[in-house]
């Protein structure tokens, strides 16, 4: 049992920390350091533009998306060097937020079921971040329960014609390429009648809107549909195999690691190391230590998980079940974690933004973002499922619409 | 990294884990239970035989020196067997007393007889009510006589020897405290067994009246040794509480899957299928946190007081969690003597306070994380 890097885990690292040192904006390192959850903002400048300006540098030395294969803008690198590219890019890594949907699920997607000619033309420019992929698959009527999607594709000549709209997509709005699921058979069940495609978001018929969100950001958007055409040369898999497309993409992130999953309790600390209360610092309350060792081992605890995902790795193998606890753990204590810094600050609590609220508003941002990280991307609910289904071998629910063609399922609400 | 035991640490467990599941069945944890022996003494024999009960002593006091992560793995599998042994006191707390502050002639005598299952030892440190401090400490010490009453001292009515906490001054300070080493034997003791939450394993209460004893280290440090002495110990039973967790897990999982209400398996509903996930959850969060725990252990890194601290907190949770929901899910044969659902609960609840209790962890966790922050 050891910390240690293997001599050529200590290799990579070395190289990837010298280009880092030598290459990294360090011009935003202390912005980015103190950034909140939720959308990243820089004083000043346009961050979208620092990203884009990153990745293309890391892109032109070879460290854009260091484990993807070199013809297509990677570098060959294992899933260990992958972990250990992120622990060493370390905070200039949240620059790459505007990528991970691409990087993470597009990019896989398109190497597993797109034509060679089309990885080659599209995968080195999403690489080097030049252009910005995005993934159309939540709904109204499909969000936890996905395969319940209605957005239509129709077979027109050598077309697919796209009627319909997508929901709670991150970047559509600057996004140039989608990959998107949809419906080309809805007299069979759901999940047989789904087709997966990428398409040109700039294709005539696609609209945009962001959505207000409730905490008044907009980092997602809805995307509407009205005769879109798609060509069938960019449809990705089988007619009807759009659901195993999907998985595909949702396994490949399995192999990723949350190590450095916001948890809210670093932040926490500092607070309460700081803070005083009447009767003294607010850290040598035994009420306030009670609460903070609570999320202090959960917090550990999900950083060492990370640790045997990573061990795995580095021993070639997949991370195991333990793997998928990260995101159910971390979702409910960000917003728990604020609301206790809240009550800490009392009255004081109510404030908001940088300038009124203490600590910059830091909390205040947390409680009105953490709602959504307890449903984006798998709602805690769904994540149970999955631990309790796939790790610990229950059966799945009994569902009613299992052998119904789609169009006979009945439908209310979104 | 290599953040993982390694395969022949791995195969150890294997082998600890056939071991246990022949020879200590969870009929074998009801008889003592039931009261037809303080412990299990073909186990305790049989755990020396396999070289368990020497697994972290060096080869010079008669064990085989393997080490801290190999005495880790086989912890897990003893508190997953819940097995009625005096295995806890006698190797975290006793053993690691001696080998942390034992002269030569105290490990020469004590060790190689705990190794060979001859000797049972335990720590004798509370009074009553409360968590570790040293204020708490009213057994005296003077010219070497100790007069005072500990309570409650777990598996204290069958251990041959105590280390004991002591006061020899009252300054206030830490350094009031002293160790002893005490042959149980000697005149003067008394132990009586009292009753437990967890009959499973003895709980006793010893006076000392003029008891002659040696000092287990310097006089000043008492407290001091103790602190690590708890602290090596946190980790160790950490694993026994992880190993309990995932056994009281498995019951749940396999009930979840055989039961049958509604017309359909009781796992497919929800309600259920997440409180499972919840308790897999706590049970990955504790064995990670004492992963953490046993690495700071075997390398004696200065990270362990609060590796440790984090570690007794998790395992803590997780199989109180854990044991507690084993019952839910069991529904009302949960609540029966018959099943053994009750054994892990109890277990759970009796160690979660019998090395200090959660809100004394959490105190401490704390201050150490303030202290490391401000250094």
């Amino acid at each position: 049992m050891n910390f240690d890097d293997t001599p050529q885990e200590a290799e990579f690292r070395a190289k990837a920390r010298a280009w880092i040192a030598a290459n990294a904006p360090r011009e935003y390192e202390d912005e980015l350091k103190k950034a909140a959850l939720g959308r990243i903002q820089l004083k000043s400048v346009n961050i979208l533009e620092v990203a884009k300006a990153w990745q293309k540098k890391k892109a032109d030395a070879g460290w854009a998306v260091p484990h993807w294969p070199k013809d297509y803008g990677g570098r060959g690198a294992s899933p260990i060097e992958r972990v250990i590219w992120q622990q060493e890019e370390g905070v200039f890594g949240k620059l790459g937020a505007l990528f991970i949907i691409g990087h993470g699920m597009c990019g896989p997607t398109m190497m597993a079921y797109a034509s060679e000619e089309h990885k080659r033309h599209y995968l080195p420019p999403l690489a080097s971040g030049e252009k910005i992929w995005c993934q159309l698959f939540s709904e109204p009527a499909g969000g936890s329960d996905v395969a319940g999607l209605r957005t239509r594709a129709e077979k027109d000549g050598d077309d697919w014609v796209i009627n319909g709209q997508k929901i709670w997509t991150s970047g559509a709005h600057y996004s140039d390429y989608g990959i998107l699921i949809t419906r080309t058979d809805p007299t069979v069940p759901k999940h047989k009648g789904l087709t997966m495609f990428f398409l040109d978001m700039k294709s005539p018929g696609v609209e945009v809107k962001p959505i207000k969100q409730a905490n008044g950001q907009a980092e997602f958007n809805e995307v509407y549909f009205a005769d879109v055409r798609i060509p069938d040369a960019q449809r990705l898999g089988a007619v009807g195999d759009g659901w195993n497309v999907s998985l595909t993409t949702l396994m490949n992130e399995r192999m990723a690691i949350g190590a450095n999953v916001a948890t809210g309790f670093p932040e926490l600390f500092e607070f309460c190391n700081s803070l005083m209360l009447d009767d003294g610092p607010a850290i040598d309350d035994p009420a306030v230590r009670s609460k903070l060792a609570n999320w202090a081992v959960r917090a550990s605890g999900l950083r060492y998980t990370a640790f045997r995902s990573i061990s795995a790795l580095s021993r070639g193998e997949r991370p195991g079940p333990e793997n998928s606890i990260g995101k159910l753990v971390a979702g409910a204590m960000l917003q728990d974690v604020a609301t206790y810094a809240l009550d800490l600050q009392g009255a004081a609590g109510v404030l908001n933004g940088p300038d009124d609220a203490e600590v910059a508003g830091k909390f205040q941002a947390m409680l009105l973002r953490s709602p959504a990280t307890r449903v984006e991307g798998g709602t805690d609910e769904i994540l149970r499922n999955i631990i309790a289904e796939r790790v610990l071998g229950l059966p799945g629910d009994i569902r009613v619409d299992k052998d119904v063609p789609f169009n006979k399922i009945p439908t209310k609400g979104r | 990294m290599n953040f993982d035991f390694s395969d022949d640490q791995k195969q150890l467990r294997d082998e600890a884990r056939r071991f246990l599941t022949e020879k200590c069945p969870p009929k074998a944890v009801r008889a003592v239970i039931d009261g037809k022996a303080p412990y299990d003494r073909e186990l305790w024999k049989g755990l020396a035989d396999m070289g368990f009960l020497g697994v972290a002593i060096p080869e010079a006091f008669g064990g085989s020196g393997a080490g801290h992560l190999e005495l880790c793995v086989i912890a897990e599998e003893m508190g997953r067997a819940l097995a009625p042994v005096p295995f806890s006191s006698t190797v975290y707390l006793a053993a690691e007393a001696l080998l942390l502050a034992g002269s030569d002639a105290q490990k020469q005598k004590w060790l190689p007889a705990i190794a060979q299952g001859n000797a049972i030892g335990t720590l004798a440190l509370f009074e009553g009510s409360g968590n570790p401090s040293p204020k708490a400490i009213k057994l005296t010490a003077a010219n070497g006589v100790l007069n005072g009453t500990k309570k409650p001292v777990a598996d204290g009515a069958i251990a041959d020897f105590a280390i004991v906490a002591a006061r020899t001054g009252s300054t206030g300070r830490d350094t009031d405290i002293a160790l002893y080493l005490v042959d149980l034997t000697s005149e003067g003791v008394e132990a009586k067994a009292l009753t437990s939450i967890d009959p499973s394993r003895n709980q006793a209460e010893i006076s000392f009246k003029n008891v002659k004893a040696e000092l287990l280290g310097a006089a000043n440090e008492g407290w001091s040794i103790l602190s690590q002495v708890l602290d090596r110990a946190a980790v160790l039973i950490g694993f026994e509480q992880v190993g309990g967790s995932d056994r009281a897990l498995e019951m749940g999982r396999d009930y979840a899957l055989d039961r049958i209400a509604f017309g359909r398996q009781i796992g497919s509903f929800q309600a259920v299928k997440h409180m499972l996930a919840d308790m897999y959850v706590s049970a990955t969060l504790a064995r990670s946190n004492c992963y953490y725990g046993a690495w700071a252990l075997s390398t004696n890194a200065s990270e362990l007081p609060e590796a440790a601290a984090a570690a007794r907190i998790s395992a803590t949770q997780a199989f109180q969690h854990c044991s507690k929901n084993n019952i839910q899910v069991h529904g009302g044969m949960g609540f029966t003597w018959e099943f053994d659902c009750h054994l892990y609960y109890r277990r759970s609840n009796a160690v979660a306070v019998g090395l200090g209790s959660l809100s004394y962890w959490e105190d401490q966790l704390i201050e150490r994380m303030r202290q490391k922050n401000a250094a």
